[in-house]
């Protein structure tokens, strides 16, 4: 419980400083500054927009079904915000120890897609309609390119639960993980080459398995398409549709919304940071002397192990985040059909693909 | 394959083609913006002007200026904001001429003697009631920059100067307070009005000495009187007026034009009771230098509303009434030596404004009397 205000008070922050990154970034990329006047370097300037924009008229169009308009901005946010129960935010520290923890996510996010079909359909606008089944087509197929390559790693760790899948990428394999007990180097049993006790980011998914980086390409595109972020923004393409389903929001129905976006982003961050990244281990290994593993880590439980923990994981999921908006800043929006012939018949062969490889793999590793 | 048409775009028109293009292609785009992403965070541009060497130099960073805190710098002969310094400016009006949209307004008072010199020596005689420059107008053609004798108005490297009220684009340039420019126009009536009374004095001196010595010490203190007195007297009359005609006055402002045209009109009136002196050289030389200044001040009347406001109620409806009765009173003493004095004052009166002493000879010579009175008020007032 303690965990639903320190998520929700990350969020915020997290929101709030994201939306001044991203105009940052698209600022530099384009060879602009971005936002310079409130406060140093403009750190304030999306402070500033929060407070224009919670003290907005609240319009709901007189047209619009008000039942679903006002309950949609709801509940993407809560859909999206109760996936956030079963991340392990460091060790030891969880909301929830789902045993299906990963199925669970999975499932929640999905009805997302209700709350923005709500917002589309119930604000009788044509835009708003046109964006939610967009988004609705789009965040179906992307669905299943995402599950399969979540599924190869499911296979690798053999659990559903994502604790567990951190503390198998940890150095306390031997103490907490219920499956395995040690790490080879790759996975491969048969060379002998131990690495519980390198740890680092040699016992990330991605090298235990690593048929799990394509998996991983496959997972973070979807997870893009899943957010309805660039370049699979065209549930809300500005060009096109205005705003795409919340074209109709405003004041804080919209701030929710919007809320919702970013948090999606972090989540599908952390997940995948958790899945193939690492989780909360230290990218460093120990070599030698040089215990940078045992320097970056602490121990399951100890408040050093906790911040350690909290501190690795935000990174890898802020660096995803940075990734996806210099991705955003970067390419053009594709197509409905080239999204569809990029999910159908690109990310999704190749996902079933992984997951036969890494079901070989699986058989190598102990 | 559902999208032929897409598999052709490629330059490899396969489905691994494709694909393979697809992923070099997106990855190429990803350095691309990292190695502006990283340029912009090392590099940044100068903000100097053209005329630097290096202007063309920087091809990588920020190109942002963040303008209210840095600007390019202007090129030395960049026209923008017009300055006047005014006390180098011996208005001389040219500038308010050439001016093609005729956003310079000059009110043009005149001083007996020399105010003082301008930075270069020329000597100024001229003060600047009124040096309005419209920059909301202006066209920053600068051609009242290059006509400038003095050189004392000149375009600024300041452009920045927008505001929320069209209004205070104008630019009061003027170094004297409205007073101060009453006072000096009032100066230098008086000032006319001594000159030209020894002139009339010397004329009368065969006809009565002593009546002319009383009369000298009687008028010096009157003439100060009078054009003090006056206006103020009248002004009350003129602001009833005015405030009981506010469409006139903003009929006269437009009519301002015409008005030399009115002031002409009545002069016709007046050559032919002038002619008769010889004296006219230095009336006509007065009178010359009054019609430069009349289209300045016809000019300037459309923007200051408040003097002429009291000027034209002193013009047209207010003239009349008054003068009968101040000079009636006044004058019936002064009659027998102003019959004499009557022709001279008219020449000298078309400067002056002493419209009892010269009106009153003669009930017949009234009616063309009297207009040229209001034209000298008038002028004199403008000036
Ligand atoms: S720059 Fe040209 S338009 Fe402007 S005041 Fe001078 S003469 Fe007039
Ligand atoms: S031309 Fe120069 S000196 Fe003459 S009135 Fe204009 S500013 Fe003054």
């Amino acid at each position: 419980m303690i965990l639903i205000p320190v998520f929700l008070s990350i969020i915020l922050v997290y929101t709030v400083f994201a939306v001044y990154a991203e105009r940052k970034i698209s600022g530099f990329i384009q060879d602009r500054y971005g936002p310079m006047e409130v406060g140093p370097y403009g750190i304030l300037q999306t402070i500033a927009d929060l407070i224009k924009l919670l003290i907005k008229e609240d319009i709901v169009p007189k047209s619009a079904d008000r039942k679903l308009f006002i309950a949609a901005p709801a509940i993407v946010f809560s859909a999206i915000f109760a996936g956030y129960a079963v991340l392990p935010f460091a060790p030891g520290l969880e909301a929830s120890r789902a045993s299906v923890g990963v199925f669970y996510l999975l499932a929640i996010i999905s009805l997302d897609v209700i709350g923005l079909l709500m917002a589309g359909w119930g604000s009788n606008n044509k835009f708003s309609l046109y964006g939610a089944i967009r988004a609705v087509a789009q965040m179906i197929s992307y669905e299943v390119p995402l599950s399969l390559s979540v599924l190869a790693v499911v296979m690798t760790c053999q659990s559903l639960d994502l604790q567990e899948i951190s503390y198998q990428q940890s150095l306390w394999i031997k103490d907490f993980s219920k499956i395995s007990d040690n790490n080879y180097l790759f996975g491969i049993q048969s060379s002998d080459i131990n690495i519980t006790e390198v740890g680092g980011f040699l016992t990330w998914n991605i090298f235990r398995n690593p048929i799990l980086m394509v998996s991983f390409v496959v997972f973070f595109i979807a997870s893009l398409a899943e957010c309805n972020r660039a370049p699979f923004d065209i549930p809300e393409a500005e060009s096109e549709l205005v705003a795409g389903f919340h074209t109709e929001y405003t004041g804080f129905r919209f701030a929710i919304l919007f809320l919702g976006e970013y948090a999606i982003m972090l989540l599908v961050s952390f997940l995948a940071s958790i899945l193939f990244l690492g989780s909360w281990n230290s990218p460093f290994p120990n070599i030698g002397f040089l215990r940078l593993a045992d320097w970056t880590n602490g121990y399951p439980g100890t408040i050093s192990g906790i911040a350690w923990g909290a501190f690795w994981l935000i990174s890898k999921a802020f660096s995803l985040i940075g990734l996806q908006m210099v991705i955003r800043w970067t390419y053009p929006r594709l197509r409905v059909d080239q999204l569809m012939f990029l999910c159908w018949k690109v990310l999704t062969p190749l996902a079933l693909v992984v997951i036969l490889i890494s079901g070989f793999w699986r058989l190598m590793m102990n | 394959m559902m999208t032929k048409s897409h598999i052709h775009k490629g330059a490899k028109s396969t489905y691994w083609g494709s694909i393979s293009e697809g992923i070099t292609s997106l990855l190429a785009g990803l350095l691309l913006t990292f190695k502006h992403l990283f340029q912009a965070l090392r590099y940044k541009r100068e903000p100097v002007g053209v005329e630097n060497k290096d202007y063309f130099s920087f091809d990588k960073g920020i190109v942002t200026l963040q303008y209210p805190h840095e600007a390019i710098p202007v090129p030395d002969n960049g026209r923008y904001r017009l300055h006047n310094e005014i006390d180098d400016c011996i208005v001389c009006d040219l500038c308010a001429k050439i001016c093609p949209v005729n956003c310079i307004e000059i009110d043009a008072i005149k001083s007996t003697e020399e105010i003082g010199k301008t930075s270069d020596g020329s000597t100024k005689r001229i003060y600047a009631g009124t040096f309005d420059i419209d920059m909301a107008k202006c066209c920053y053609c600068g051609l009242c920059t290059t006509v400038c004798p003095t050189e004392c108005l000149t375009m600024t490297k300041t452009y920045d100067y927008s505001e929320f009220d069209v209004r205070n684009m104008v630019y009061h340039f003027t170094n004297l307070t409205p007073d101060q420019a009453e006072e000096k126009k009032k100066l230098y009536e008086e000032k006319q009005k001594e000159k030209s009374k020894p002139k009339s004095q010397e004329t009368t001196k065969p006809s009565g000495t002593e009546d002319a010595k009383a009369e000298e010490k009687a008028n010096i203190p009157k003439p100060a009187f009078k054009p003090v007195i006056k206006p103020p007297a009248s002004t009350p009359e003129s602001r009833e007026d005015t405030n009981l005609k506010p469409e006139e006055m903003s009929g006269t402002i437009k009519s301002g034009e015409t008005k030399p045209e009115e002031k002409k009109a009545a002069k016709p009136v007046f050559k032919p009771v002038i002619k008769a002196p010889t004296l006219n050289p230095k009336p006509e030389e007065e009178s010359n230098v009054k019609p430069e200044n009349k289209p300045a001040t016809s000019e300037s009347g459309e923007i200051k509303p408040e003097e002429k406001k009291a000027l034209r109620p002193v013009f047209k409806p207010v003239i009349k009434p008054s003068v009968p009765k101040v000079s009636q009173s006044e004058e019936a003493s002064n009659e027998q030596d102003r019959k004499q004095d009557a022709t001279d004052e008219k020449k000298g009166s078309t400067d002056e404004p002493k419209s009892g002493e010269v009106k009153k000879p003669a009930k017949p010579i009234f009616k063309p009397v009297i207009k040229p009175k209001p034209k000298q008020e008038g002028e004199q007032g403008d000036q």
